[in-house]
């Protein structure tokens, strides 16, 4: 049987000269996400900005959108998103955070179902009150700041401190980049976008890893060789596993984002975005960062032992 | 090379044999579970299906909070009361009454005489708070502070406003589960979060209306209906419960109070036919109202729930057995609601709502339906990738798979965690991982050999290489899933469970079970190079 091979045996990209590409393409993209995080923002679910959100279904065969509108508007809530969702039948209700703190939040839905419930089935109903989603703020910042430092603790003991700093530097890329990615798109941003986040920077370390893995078995073996030729090989001899796994773990995520539902979408797109600028940033961020973060062959960083001393060091 | 004593093999086919044995109710349903508990010893039975999340069953979830403002304002209220009857007794009367302040009581004594004869009284009402837990906690629950100029403040410390909250919530958390779930059946979960809040989640549930019409406290009291010319201080004008019930003048005197109360049934007025609650006090209570009643025959007491007038009947004749009954024109469902309140006790704080999310019994079937074929799909896409790459070595890596999301459900339904759609997502990823680990030993070997090593050595060197790294790689992973468990909550902890039991089984099946698999088939067929 012939086996599908997506990479080709023994290929000898240069990786590293695509560096002058890929760093400016990096920073430039960079740079739009954090404009496009000051200048559109991030569309903050409910559980970040507190509210009410329903979904209607049609007990008939279609919502009627404008005079649920209408009724919505009446009610007197401020400002209330009515808009059409998945089918014909469906409807999602947002209504903001009201005055008069948690009280008046719950009474939302019971006005809402006092209107609505004769014609419509209540899907799904959240609310969230003014504190409840400060708190939730609160636990996905330190959620991610936690996760970040933990896993630089974890590569501080693990790797020579450059490699440390190189895979940090390819997180918080990515880390900027997903986060360009949601105020860019204006997927709503919720508790299920710091899940994606933390899986991103998970997955992103995971490929990271691998590749600095590679590296510094080449390190121990190659001592005269030069840097990017090193970091060429590396990138060349673990490019099969990071195609395939990339393309296993899309493969997934598309079958999920298609047809897993509403529910999980946003989660699944952004999953998606963020398994390809990982896979992107391992190769062409984390790897040649390393020339700049004064790694050296055959000076020992790497190898296991402090390597001999081959070559003096220059006198001053 | 590629030995595997025969232990360590037996112990993996056992772990994988009780992983089979712990999915089993998942796969055929939680009667197998009770089939089984008849012939074994309850360690041995399985611990049940794997539980399915709000969001894939349907049903409320709502968190409550204890009315902070409310309970201290409370509490100020009974301190004022205890500071009355110390002054009352040493007969010290305050200049400008006792006045409550934000969380205490002030009193001005202008004579020092008689300052000096109360404050050490006033002191002993500052008692040291007794912990369950750890006994004595060396804090007391007020601050008496002479001002000197004949102000005496007494202000509630922090320390005691904690424990009632934490006291009010741990009795709450009792009545809520007897007023929710009074015949035991619905089996709600009720929890403490924090210090101050409880999270109730309803399986099947539609409307968070069950849950929030058990929200009032339920304080039941029985007092007369003034009397024209009665003094202002000793009355108060009370709402009927009613809707457009108007208002009525009562006595704030209380005969009798709820907590009296031995039981309380619905039932039927025999003549009226209408909906009425039944109840009996014990035997203070029956004591307390016979007295009352016989001294007011012919006048109108008033039954007051919650500080609204439910009704207002004239006593006809002496109620000295104990026993009455509250109408109101009520339903059949609100005079059983009321039954309930009543049997379970008034709840010691007020809670608001402070987050809700429900899903409907039709949304959680379809999001469970898309789930599963999503799911299917991306199952389907790895394992037609995997064979198409690897060819015998991708079978292998899938039946890895297939015991990679046994093991998962396994640890599921043995730590007793809820299956949440983002878990799903979790699981599907964890298979792209688990994927990821194979890939990583495939390559490895096909590098080995592409160096000119054999295909035994190629193995050999393969696994043991990439090992290393599959441990490197997942625990970044696993540290980011772990941290998530922690700051997620509802679904997205589900997430993080999934990823992180699926980074865990995957790590096992990568080091035991393809390892195994690949020796099998290297003896069986003793290539000379390895077909990947």
């Amino acid at each position: 049987m012939k086996l599908l091979r997506i990479v080709p045996d023994n290929t000898k990209f240069g990786f590293m000269r695509f560096r002058r590409f890929s760093f400016p393409f990096s920073a430039i993209a960079s740079i739009v996400s954090v404009v496009a995080f000051l200048w559109l923002g991030l569309n903050v679910g409910i559980d970040f900005k507190g509210g009410t959100v329903v979904e209607l279904q049609a007990r008939g065969d279609r919502a009627n959108v404008a005079l649920i509108r209408e009724e919505a508007n009446r009610l007197g809530f401020g400002d209330v998103e009515v808009q059409e969702f998945g089918g014909p039948r469906e409807v999602l209700l947002r209504v903001g955070l009201q005055d008069g703190g948690d009280r008046a939040q719950a009474e939302v839905v019971v006005k809402l179902r006092q209107a609505f419930e004769k014609d419509y089935d209540f899907r799904k109903v959240e609310v969230v009150g003014p504190r409840v989603s400060q708190e939730l703020v609160q636990n996905g910042t330190i959620g991610v700041l936690l996760a970040i430092l933990t896993i630089l603790i974890y590569l501080w003991f693990r790797y020579e401190w450059q490699f440390a700093v190189g895979a940090v530097i390819a997180t918080m890329h990515d880390l900027v980049l997903t986060i360009g990615f949601f105020a860019v798109t204006q997927i709503q941003f919720d508790q299920t976008s710091i899940a994606a986040i933390l899986t991103i920077i998970g997955y992103s370390l995971n490929d990271t890893v691998v590749v600095y893995d590679r590296v510094r078995e080449l390190l121990r073996k190659y001592k005269k060789i030069r840097l990017f030729e090193l970091l060429d090989l590396s990138m060349n001899s673990t490019l099969p596993r990071t195609v395939i796994t990339s393309v296993t773990t899309i493969l997934a995520l598309i079958a999920l984002s298609i047809f897993g539902g509403d529910a999980i979408w946003g989660f699944c797109i952004a999953l998606l975005f963020g398994v390809l600028i990982g896979t992107y940033s391992s190769i062409f961020v984390a790897a040649p960062i390393l020339i700049y973060l004064g790694v050296r062959v055959g000076e020992g960083v790497g190898s296991e032992k402090p390597a001999d001393k081959t070559t003096p060091a220059p006198a001053r | 090379m590629f030995r595997q004593s025969t232990l360590k093999t037996v112990l993996i086919a056992f772990t994988l044999f009780v992983g089979a044995y712990l999915t089993l109710p998942t796969i055929f349903g939680d009667q197998v579970v009770r089939t089984l508990a008849g012939y074994l010893p309850s360690f041995m039975v399985p611990k049940g299906a794997v539980k399915l999340g709000l969001d894939l069953q349907g049903g409320v979830h709502v968190m409550l909070e204890v009315d902070r403002p409310g309970l201290l304002r409370d509490m100020t209220r009974q301190l004022q009361e205890d500071v009355r009857r110390v002054l009352r007794n040493e007969r010290v009367a305050p200049t400008g009454g006792i006045v409550a302040q934000n969380r205490g009581v002030a009193v001005r004594i202008s004579d020092a005489a008689n300052r000096a004869r109360v404050l050490p009284k006033l002191q002993e009402l500052a008692q040291p708070i007794t912990n369950a837990l750890i006994g004595q906690t060396g804090q007391r629950n007020l601050e008496v502070v002479d001002s000197g100029d004949g102000l005496i403040t007494l202000t509630i410390t922090d320390a005691e406003i904690n424990d009632k909250i934490g006291r009010a919530v741990n009795q709450s958390i009792e009545i809520f589960r007897r007023r929710l779930d009074p015949e035991g059946v619905k089996e709600p979960v009720i929890q403490r979060q924090g210090l101050d809040r409880i999270v109730v989640q309803m399986p099947g549930a539609t409307n968070s209306k069950e849950i929030t019409d058990v929200l009032q406290p339920g304080k039941l009291e029985f007092r007369m209906v003034a009397e024209p010319g009665a003094p202002a201080a000793e009355v108060e004008t009370l709402p009927y419960a009613e809707e457009a019930g108007g208002t009525i003048t009562i006595e704030r005197r209380i005969l009798v109070r709820g907590e009296d109360l031995v039981s309380a049934e619905p039932g039927f007025d025999q003549h009226t036919s209408q909906p009425v609650v039944n109840f009996r006090f014990n035997v203070r209570g029956a004591q307390a109202f016979a007295t009352a009643t016989t001294a007011n025959v012919g006048k109108p007491f008033a039954i007051v729930l919650d500080n609204r007038v439910i009704s207002a009947p004239r006593i006809i004749s002496p109620i000295t057995q104990g026993q009455g009954q509250i109408s109101g024109r009520f339903t059949v469902e609100a005079a059983n609601r009321l039954a309930i309140l009543l049997r379970s006790g008034a709840l010691p704080a007020s809670f608001t709502l402070v987050e809700e999310r429900t899903v409907g019994p039709g949304l959680g079937r379809d999001s469970i339906a898309a789930a599963t074929l999503a799911s299917m799909v991306s199952a389907g896409a790895i394992v037609v990738f995997s064979i198409a790459t690897y060819g015998v070595f991708g079978v292998i890596a899938l039946i890895a798979l297939v015991a990679n999301v046994m093991l998962i459900f396994a640890l599921m339904s043995a730590l007793g965690s809820t299956l949440t759609l983002p878990g799903i997502a979790g699981i599907v990823l964890t298979l792209a991982m688990a994927v990821d680990s194979n890939v990583l030993i495939y390559e490895r070997i096909r590098e080995e050999q592409a160096a000119g090593r054999g295909a035994a050595l190629a193995l050999d060197a393969g696994f043991t290489r990439a090992l290393a790294t599959i441990l490197d790689a997942n625990i970044t992973t696993f540290l980011a899933g772990a941290i998530l468990y922690l700051v997620g909550t509802g679904s997205i902890k589900g997430f993080a469970v999934t990823l992180c039991l699926g980074i865990l089984t995957t790590i096992f099946t990568a080091f035991t079970l393809t390892r195994i698999m690949v020796a099998a088939w290297y003896r069986w067929f003793k290539p000379k190079v390895v077909p990947i």
